[in-house]
């Protein structure tokens, strides 16, 4: 089984949100999430607020208003880990279950968690829906990220595919050689186990010669050990505007949450 | 002399100690468009690696446009040859189609406006002038054959040495490319399996087979010997 | 999404404290700059496309898995055998690119969280897992039935402590009671590791088998064992650091390994002033908040110490 669900995040648009500098899309998803963050749990006012502005952002790109909610779910199995809470926190009582209490103070944070970990997932959604990957490459390069390691993540993206469709053809060979006989079927644990890892061992190895084929073809175009690069475009007016109002609606939200 | 390629009995093996070149020698002349035809294994690819410096002679001779193939003479030799790999996917490593092709002239150290210019001139020359802001892993084998060429074309090379150009491609895209191939001005050595390619598009024959050129002549006296094509492996 | 719902090692945003976050952002930082210079030192020009196709290995084969018991599957994490297969450092970078893409492209992990995601599940991984197989390899000798052993124990330790530390970091951000998460999590994970093993162990194999220089291909030089040590160190002492209170479970007990370890909780008052202005919620909970103490002393004596020997070394060079 393939669990890899690789088809490119992307969806072409030519909103707002989708012209705006990467740059500008990069530091405004990370100032929301710290937002998020950074309020004490029980906030509404705030959480609301925040998501009044993911709401807004969401229609702005064009894909809906519902668009980063129905993806936005894909978090939720992580909040089991939070889920003993109401009943490990120590507070007023509100409910008992079994022999448990479940606590106002845990259910409290145990909601605040949820709401702030929904919210940024969305705003995080909206990004990655918004911007090619290449883009969020020079953004991030642009943004200080070391530039071998934006080269790294962009080779690893680009090189994605080739080796999910080799990994795709090793897993169709085995599925092609998984018929049922007579005897027990399925092998044992061990075995299916070496199985996957021949074929991890498989992969790794065309890696390792695809890696010295690129590095041959870079070097005939003249590649000595740096990528060079075009200026990327500047930055525009829209670009500035829309970040100024970005952090104010935040800082204000903030002070909100950390008042009220 | 310009645009030459002289190999003089050249001989390599790899590093599993295959051999894969026992003297080989082959003379390329300005204008000359070639085929170098043979059995897989025959060392065709080997032989091609060695034109742009990728790998080291064990024994005989490589001189490019008079130029000894020498950690020094690289930078020269890489402009002059450009060579087409037989899988795209290794050429194509940038996030972008316009990333790959300006890679090389980025790297000649060409002025942006330049640059920009080379790209435009390369990717109208295969025919993609929409496929700048592409993506590679979108792109059909066919599209990607022709990109990797513009991004050799992009670097002005004044010889051209393609591997196994039309392997994988369907009988349109082949057709493109042997159009593509016919109109490019550059002199040209490309390997392939394709004999009717061969006697369409390239005057000039040479037979690979056991790490030798075993035959060089005229396309038409080449593949008209049928005892020589099935000596070496071939279909006449 | 790229793992099955068992395995929660990607943390969301919303579940670390700012503080947290931001000591795992500090440490991701660090462990990327070293491994970056690292690397470069070791790979020269085939640095980038080497390590970039080696992470599309990774995430790649994270995808390949085999049946277990009854839905679940057993898959591939990688930081051990990334480690194993080419140091360390390399790993952390191959694991950088993994995770990171996982966050950014597919919220896989959240943003804020990356910076203990990456420690969780590329550097502890890839430090311990290859500091273990190293350790059982000179025990055992050479050959391939050592290289399976140790790559089964580095393999299946690597998922355990990157699961132990993601506990710890849950408990000190109020996220989840460490009594409740570390035996969950530990208890989850102890499964999976095995998953993880077989793999790592089948890789290794094949590897051996048909290209065995390919092996230890970025072997970490003697000079540079000790950042090794000090990086497994850590994730030792903070695993330490979350079990004491539960080791003996009263204060006093925890009064003591805090002064072992060279401390005592109330010197840090002053922190937990600075603390308690953001409201950090565990404050009720002696425990937990002595916890927090040790542990985030901890973090930030270790990384004062790393950072001491580094300029130590850089100045007995120069």
């Amino acid at each position: 089984m393939l669990h890899i669900n690789l088809a490119d995040q992307y969806r072409r648009g030519a909103s707002l949100i989708h012209r705006l500098d990467p740059r500008i899309k990069i530091v405004g998803t990370l100032l929301f999430v710290t937002a998020a963050t950074i309020l004490p749990a029980g906030a509404w006012l705030a959480y609301g607020l925040l998501w009044i502005g993911a709401l807004v952002t969401a229609r702005a790109t064009g894909l809906g208003a519902g668009f980063a909610l129905k993806r936005s779910f894909v978090a939720l199995p992580f909040a089991l880990a939070a889920i003993t809470l109401p009943f490990t926190v120590p507070g007023r009582p509100l409910a008992h279950l079994g022999g448990l209490t479940i606590s106002a103070e845990g259910s409290l944070r145990f909601l605040s968690i949820l709401l702030k970990s929904w919210l940024s997932v969305q705003v995080a959604i909206l990004l990655a829906v918004t911007t090619q990957f290449h883009d969020l490459m020079w953004g991030m390069r642009e943004l200080r990220l070391p530039r071998p390691l934006v080269n790294i993540i962009s080779f690893m993206y680009r090189y994605l595919f080739v080796l999910a469709d080799e990994a795709l053809r090793l897993m169709r060979a085995r599925a092609a050689r998984s018929g049922e006989g007579t005897g027990r079927s399925g092998g044992s644990l061990l075995w299916r186990g070496r199985v996957a890892g021949g074929m991890v061992g498989n992969l790794a190895l065309r890696a390792f010669e695809r890696s010295e084929r690129i590095y041959e073809a870079m070097a005939a175009r003249g590649f000595q050990g740096e990528i060079k690069t075009l200026t990327p475009p500047a930055l525009t007016d829209a670009d500035r505007n829309a970040l100024v109002g970005w952090v104010t609606y935040l800082a204000l939200l903030a002070l909100i949450g950390f008042l009220f | 002399m310009h645009h030459t390629i002289e190999v003089k009995d050249l001989h390599f093996a790899y590093p599993d100690g295959h051999p894969a070149l026992r003297g080989a020698t082959l003379s390329i002349a300005p204008g000359d468009k070639a085929a170098l035809v043979g059995p897989n294994g025959a060392g065709k690819s080997t032989l091609m690696l060695h034109l742009n410096g990728i790998l080291q002679a064990a024994g005989g001779e490589v001189r490019v446009c008079g130029l000894p193939v020498r950690k020094d003479t690289l930078g020269k030799i890489r402009a002059a040859v450009g060579l087409v790999f037989q899988d795209p996917d290794d050429q194509l490593f940038s996030p972008t189609v316009f990333d790959d092709v300006a890679f090389g002239p980025l790297h000649m150290g060409l002025p942006e406006a330049e640059v920009r210019q080379r790209v435009a001139e390369a990717l109208a020359a295969v025919g993609m002038d929409d496929y700048a802001g592409r993506v590679s892993h979108h792109l059909s084998v066919g599209e990607k054959k022709r990109i990797a060429i513009a991004t050799v074309l992009a670097m002005k090379p004044e010889i051209l040495v393609l591997d196994e150009p039309s392997a994988g491609l369907d009988p349109r895209a082949r057709r493109g490319l042997i159009n593509l191939l016919r109109a490019l001005p550059q002199t040209m050595l490309v390997s392939t399996h394709d004999i009717r390619m061969v006697a369409e598009l390239f005057p000039r024959t040479a037979v690979m087979d056991g790490g030798r050129v075993v035959a060089d002549g005229a396309t038409p006296d080449i593949l008209g010997d049928a005892d020589l094509l099935r000596a070496h492996g071939l279909e006449p | 999404m790229l793992h099955t719902t068992l395995a929660y090692l990607h943390i969301p945003d919303g579940f670390l404290s700012s503080a947290v976050a931001g000591v795992g952002w500090l440490l991701a930082a660090a462990a990327i700059g070293l491994a970056l210079r690292r690397t470069r030192g070791q790979l020269g020009d085939k640095q980038m496309p080497l390590m970039g196709v080696l992470a599309a290995f990774i995430f790649a084969a994270q995808a390949i898995n085999f049946p277990v018991a009854g839905g679940a599957s057993g898959h591939l994490l990688g930081g051990a055998l990334a480690a194993i297969m080419m140091g360390p450092w390399a790993a952390v970078l191959i694991m950088t690119s993994v995770i990171g893409v996982q966050a950014l492209v597919f919220q896989d992990g959240g943003l804020l969280a990356f910076g203990f995601n990456l420690v969780n599940m590329g550097v502890l991984t890839a430090f311990a897992g290859h500091l273990v197989y190293s350790v059982v390899r000179r025990l055992i000798g050479e050959g391939r039935n050592s290289l399976l052993i140790a790559g089964a124990a580095g393999a299946w330790l690597s998922v355990m402590l990157g699961a132990a530390a993601t506990a710890v970091e849950l408990a000190l951000s109020g996220a989840s009671p460490l009594q409740v998460a570390l035996p969950a999590m530990a208890g989850v994970h102890a499964l999976i590791g095995i998953g993880e093993a077989l793999i790592t162990v089948g890789a290794l194999g094949f590897i051996y088998a048909t290209r065995r220089d390919l092996l230890h291909v970025g072997e970490t030089a003697p000079a540079q064992a000790e950042a090794r040590w000090v990086a497994v160190g850590l994730g030792l002492t903070l695993a330490v650091a979350a079990f004491s209170p539960l080791a003996s479970g009263d204060p006093d007990g925890l009064n003591r390994v805090a002064a072992d370890l060279g401390f005592d909780g109330r010197a840090l008052g002053p922190l937990y002033e600075v603390f308690s202005g953001y409201g950090l919620p565990f404050m009720g909970d002696p425990n937990l908040s002595k916890m927090a103490a040790v542990g985030i002393g901890t973090l930030i004596v270790f990384s004062l110490a790393f950072l001491a020997a580094r300029w130590q070394r850089r100045r007995a060079s120069a």
